[in-house]
């Protein structure tokens, strides 16, 4: 693995890919806003926007992959690649890299995407840059990949000038997913790679979905409602989940909140955890660390709930209410349910003043 | 280096990075590196979860824990920490050209010297850093070595000579099983990590547990590490602005502000009556 590196000539390189993570016969979010993105650099670069597609009888997903604005997509079938493998997708994706020679590689900054894509970069010695927000192509051609840094208080632009290809990973929810028109045609090639039994190392012994009756996902819902140490109380958070049904949405956590372990980890909104941009996100009790902004900051509406007048969250909210949530959200949960309800005296109640 | 399972115990290397402790993070301009000078420093919080993972093997095994890390003399703090927390021993890669090293030149200096260890059944590493947060490190490293990998682990086990690792994935909860050596990256906060204990503390005291070795040393190659050997640079920083809002702020009494609240997100059409 460790041969002598040669650098290649980079204007041997062409072609904007874009590895595609499916579960269930369907793309993963993330994959299909890459799919938009990838587009539009590869218009940008006036190449060719190539989907990689690995798995097991996946042509049909392929054929429909097209329709979100690729020119054509890569599938590697083989029972081995049935499910997500570090080793035999790495492998896999290292010997199409080094055959066809892309320019720029886009992974979704998945658990999986992070995994294949950390493997890979090691195994290529070219460059990878986490959880981009933005792209842009800078005078010499090169992708200027675009990602937050120092705790999300800049955006740093990181160049791969001499290698390629140039590979970057981008969170769901930072770019918007393109329609799909079945209408579209592109070409679909079936590759071939070596690969046996012995490249599978390990093998998923276990696997326990996560079950819809803790509600949405955060990363899903139009609203989200989310809390944080201010709650005080795992207990608390039972209030934000009734809130959070009567709007449809899905509750979240701060960084905070989960490391005193009231909720899991699975729902911690921020660098570390994950990012959503909601039509609505409303912070219950959360100060607003610039981690948290990270994880938030693109949500459409963001309104904050904080007994604190000084809470940094504050600052980037289109509404706030400064107050005790153990009385605010009571409230929020009375009132919206008598909206729901279709109940007109709540707010025949209270004179309306600010209308 | 030859060994049979009963020669001596299992070896468990922990790769750990010392980070700013405090949010207030600073950026050299001229280099557009972190100015780390003067900055309190910790332990890089999810490389303390693979530590207490490491910690709590070897209290079941009988393991021997190793903990590495690569960077300037100053990383020795967080190292005897880590032999005062319990770790058999460590030792730092620190040598100039290092520096500037991105996720590429470090996978492959921490990989070198893993090698010059020797004798391992386990490698761990955070599943991240809290300073540049990229989580590539640990799978590049097992990427150099070929071996398997199980990242976002929250729980290691070791049965009948296998690892058995649950990994946390976005829909649901896997369970991978591998052979040994292998490597796995660490969930952050899947426990608590251990404070240093008397023993520990008076074993650091004593001196000598920090072994710094050169690249010369581990014999890495200069021409693929440092700067100017990365794949990567950074351009330039610039400084988030964040989106003008509107910024109505209630307070009062919560039947009044929650009103106004409702009012606003329906006219906003964010919520429907």
């Amino acid at each position: 693995m460790t041969a002598v590196h040669v650098l290649e000539d980079k204007s041997h390189f062409h072609g904007v890919w874009v590895f595609l993570e499916h579960r269930k016969q369907g793309l993963r979010d993330v994959s299909v806003e890459l799919i938009g993105e990838g587009r539009r650099i590869a218009d940008l670069r006036n190449t060719t926007l190539t989907g990689v597609l690995l798995g097991n009888r996946v042509d049909d997903l392929a054929t429909y992959a097209l329709g979100y604005g690729l020119d054509r997509v890569i599938v590697v079938n083989d029972p081995l690649l049935e499910i997500y493998r570090s080793r035999p997708y790495a492998q896999v994706m290292a010997q199409l890299i080094r055959r066809h020679k892309p320019e720029v590689v886009l992974y979704g900054a998945s658990k999986n995407g992070r995994d294949l894509g950390g493997r890979l970069h090691a195994i290529l010695e070219t460059g990878l840059a986490a959880d981009c927000v933005k792209f842009d192509i800078d005078a010499e051609g090169n992708l200027d990949m675009i990602r937050p840094s120092f705790g999300g208080k800049s955006l740093a632009h990181i160049l791969c000038k001499k290698h390629r290809p140039q590979m970057a990973s981008v969170r769901r929810n930072v770019f918007v997913a393109p329609p799909h028109d079945p209408s579209r045609t592109g070409e679909v090639v079936h590759e071939s790679v070596e690969l046996g039994p012995s490249d599978v190392d390990a093998t998923l012994a276990d696997f326990q979905e996560f079950t819809r009756e803790g509600g949405l996902r955060p990363e899903e819902a139009d609203v989200v409602v989310s809390g944080g140490y201010g709650l005080g109380d795992p207990k608390a958070f039972a209030m934000l989940q009734e809130l959070a049904d009567l709007l449809g949405g899905a509750i979240a956590a701060s960084r905070k909140a989960v490391d005193s372990g009231w909720v899991p980890k699975m729902l911690q909104v921020g660098q570390t955890g994950m990012t959503v941009r909601p039509k609505l996100y409303l912070a219950v009790g959360i100060s607003g660390a610039v981690q948290h902004l990270a994880g938030m900051q693109e949500s459409k509406k963001i309104v904050v709930i904080n007994i604190d007048p000084k809470a940094p969250l504050f600052e980037i909210a289109d509404y706030g209410i400064v107050g005790n949530l153990f009385e605010v959200i009571p409230e929020m949960i009375r009132q919206v349910r008598a909206l729901k309800s279709g109940a007109t005296d709540v707010r025949a109640a209270v004179p309306a003043t600010a209308r | 280096m030859d060994r049979g399972p009963a020669a001596r115990p299992m070896r468990i290397i922990v790769c750990i990075k010392q980070v700013p402790r405090a949010q207030e993070l600073q950026v050299d301009p001229v280099t557009q590196t972190l100015k780390r000078v003067g900055v309190p420093s910790e332990i890089n919080p999810p490389d303390a979860n693979a530590l207490e993972m490491a910690l709590r093997l070897k209290d079941q095994h009988a393991a021997e824990v190793v903990v590495l890390s690569m960077g300037p003399t100053s990383f020795d703090e967080s190292l005897e920490r880590a032999v005062a927390m319990g770790a058999d021993r460590s030792v730092l890669l620190t040598d100039r050209i290092l520096g500037g090293s991105d996720t590429v030149p470090t996978a492959y200096a921490l990989s070198e010297t893993i090698q010059k260890i020797g004798g391992y059944d386990l490698l761990l590493c955070g599943e991240e850093t809290t300073d540049a947060s990229t989580g590539h490190v640990g799978p590049g490293i097992a990427g150099h070595l070929d071996l398997p990998q199980i990242t976002y682990a929250s729980e290691v086990r070791i049965e009948d000579g296998k690892v058995r690792a649950r990994r946390t994935a976005e829909d649901g909860t896997e369970w991978w099983e591998t052979t040994m050596p292998c490597l796995c990256t660490v969930n952050f906060g899947c426990n608590k990590p251990r404070e240093p204990t008397l023993t520990g503390k008076i074993r650091v005291e004593r001196g000598g547990v920090v072994t710094h070795w050169s690249c010369a040393d581990v014999g890495i190659d200069p021409k693929k590490v440092g700067l100017f050997n990365s794949p990567t640079i950074v351009a330039k920083v610039d400084t988030v602005r964040l989106p003008t809002r509107a910024g109505r702020i209630f307070s009062g009494e919560p039947k009044e502000t929650v009103r106004q609240l409702l009012d606003a997100l329906i006219a906003d059409r964010v919520i429907s009556p």
